[in-house]
């Protein structure tokens, strides 16, 4: 997929438009998946077609602080009618914050085939696209995953400490309020949990909303992008890079977009993010 | 608790999680934002529920007879558990004591939604019934 200016996304075919949906809705071989903050959403009306996988309910194990595991997965999997080799394309509400966190998980179990709608319900919505409440029960499939491997996309909070001690580069993409500890969460949202306030030290804070194109909620340009993480945080997509926000999927879209937009070898999203590292014992904070 | 607002919490309770999302999108669906004899915009960011992810302005007045009455505009359009709730208090607390209505345990956001919101949705969906109680006991005081 090009961006808006013409030049070309890293991985352009992550990436697919709206138009690209409506024109492949029909598609055995391609599952719509529509994740969301709200989970009544996906019941208001979704794409034809779509299931709605729902961040708390579905993907985190209920009684750990983590995903689920190998075989809850390929449950999931199976009961949404998703074989191995089915194309999951993810879009949902806040510019595809929590379709972002579902695709990074469905990379930890080794899910290559995914994509992620540009612009997410927003845009299809303003297109006047068609939505409907009709539930979709798909046959069961015999999904066979990977084991979840946490190595090459999450980072955990010892992985962060590694990094500070070796200088190595972090982003928050939290507002600026949350990044300064002036506030304990973004403006608008309730504190779910954070003692308290500033980011983890050396951290960049480089707001995931100036990604994105604030009246469709796509990415902006491959141009943009380069020149806001590239040019004004000198950032190098040879970098060994971690990202965090407070719970992790703010950070899923970053850590997106770098990797798949930009082409960032070595990046990792860290879901502790700052309900772990603010509110964990012995670890240091800046303000 | 306010027996019209109780008869709504209990109905939700005794549903099954399917049936539960019929009816908070058939209250989402029913949901009437504040009109304009009642404020427009830009509404005054004093009405505005601090910490709800959707946005949600909340007044409260009392009618000519003397009753309270609740109106609300929620500002983010994918705000269905936010226009279901209000919904819910708009129907449940007509013409409520406005004593009682300051009484009203904010566990009903679990009572009505289940243990399926996340946190930061929790704490947000308080919020809107927090607003309302404080706005009824600044009604009360000027009384």
């Amino acid at each position: 997929m090009k961006s808006n200016n013409g030049k070309e996304y890293f991985s352009k075919e992550v990436l697919v438009t709206t138009d690209w949906v409506l024109q492949n809705l029909d598609k055995k071989e391609i599952r719509i998946v529509e994740s969301n903050e709200d989970p009544l959403l996906y019941s208001t009306g979704h794409i034809p077609g779509a299931v709605q996988i729902d961040w708390t309910n579905d993907l985190n194990n209920p009684l750990v602080r983590d995903y689920i595991g190998k075989e809850d997965f390929e449950k999931l999997m199976s009961k949404n009618g998703i074989s191995n080799d089915t194309t999951v394309v993810f879009y949902g509400d806040k510019s595809n914050w929590w379709a972002c966190y579902a695709f990074w998980v469905f990379k930890l179990f080794g899910h290559t085939n995914a994509k992620i709608i540009n612009g997410g319900r927003l845009k299809w919505e303003k297109e006047g696209k068609p939505l409907t409440r009709e539930v979709i029960l798909y046959q069961e499939t015999d999904y066979k995953s990977e084991t979840r491997n946490d190595t090459d996309i999450r980072a955990y909070r010892d992985d962060v400490v590694f990094h500070i001690k070796n200088g190595m580069p972090l982003i928050d993409v939290r507002s600026p309020e949350e990044y300064t500890g002036k506030r304990l969460h973004m403006p608008d949202y309730p504190n779910e949990g954070a003692l308290r306030g500033g980011h983890i030290p050396g951290a960049l804070n480089v707001p995931w909303a100036k990604a994105v194109n604030d009246l469709d909620g796509t990415f902006k340009s491959a141009d943009e992008l380069e020149r806001l993480y590239l040019v004004e945080n000198h950032l190098n997509s040879e970098d060994d890079l971690i990202v965090y926000c407070r719970i992790g999927e703010r950070s899923s879209h970053t850590w997106f977009l770098l990797k798949y937009l930009l082409g960032f070898k070595n990046v990792k999203n860290y879901d502790g993010s700052w309900t772990e590292w603010g509110n964990s014992v012995g670890l240091p904070i800046q303000k | 608790m306010i027996d019209k607002l109780e008869k709504i919490v209990k109905f939700f309770e005794n549903m099954d999680n399917q049936e539960k999302i019929e009816y908070l999108i058939s209250y989402a669906d029913s949901f009437k934002e504040v009109p304009e004899t009642i404020a427009s915009k830009p509404y005054a960011l004093d009405k505005k529920v601090e910490y709800c992810e959707s946005g949600v302005y909340v007044w409260s007045i009392i009618n000519e007879v003397g009753n309270p009455r609740f109106y609300f505009y929620v500002e983010n359009p994918h705000g269905v558990s936010a226009k279901a709730l209000c919904s819910i208090l708009e129907e449940g607390l007509e013409n409520a004591d406005l004593q009682s209505v300051i009484t009203i345990d904010t566990d009903i956001v679990f009572r009505i939604f289940g243990n399926n919101l996340s946190m930061g949705k929790n704490l947000g969906l308080i919020g809107i019934i927090q607003m309302i109680q404080r706005q009824v006991k600044r009604l009360i005081q000027d009384s």
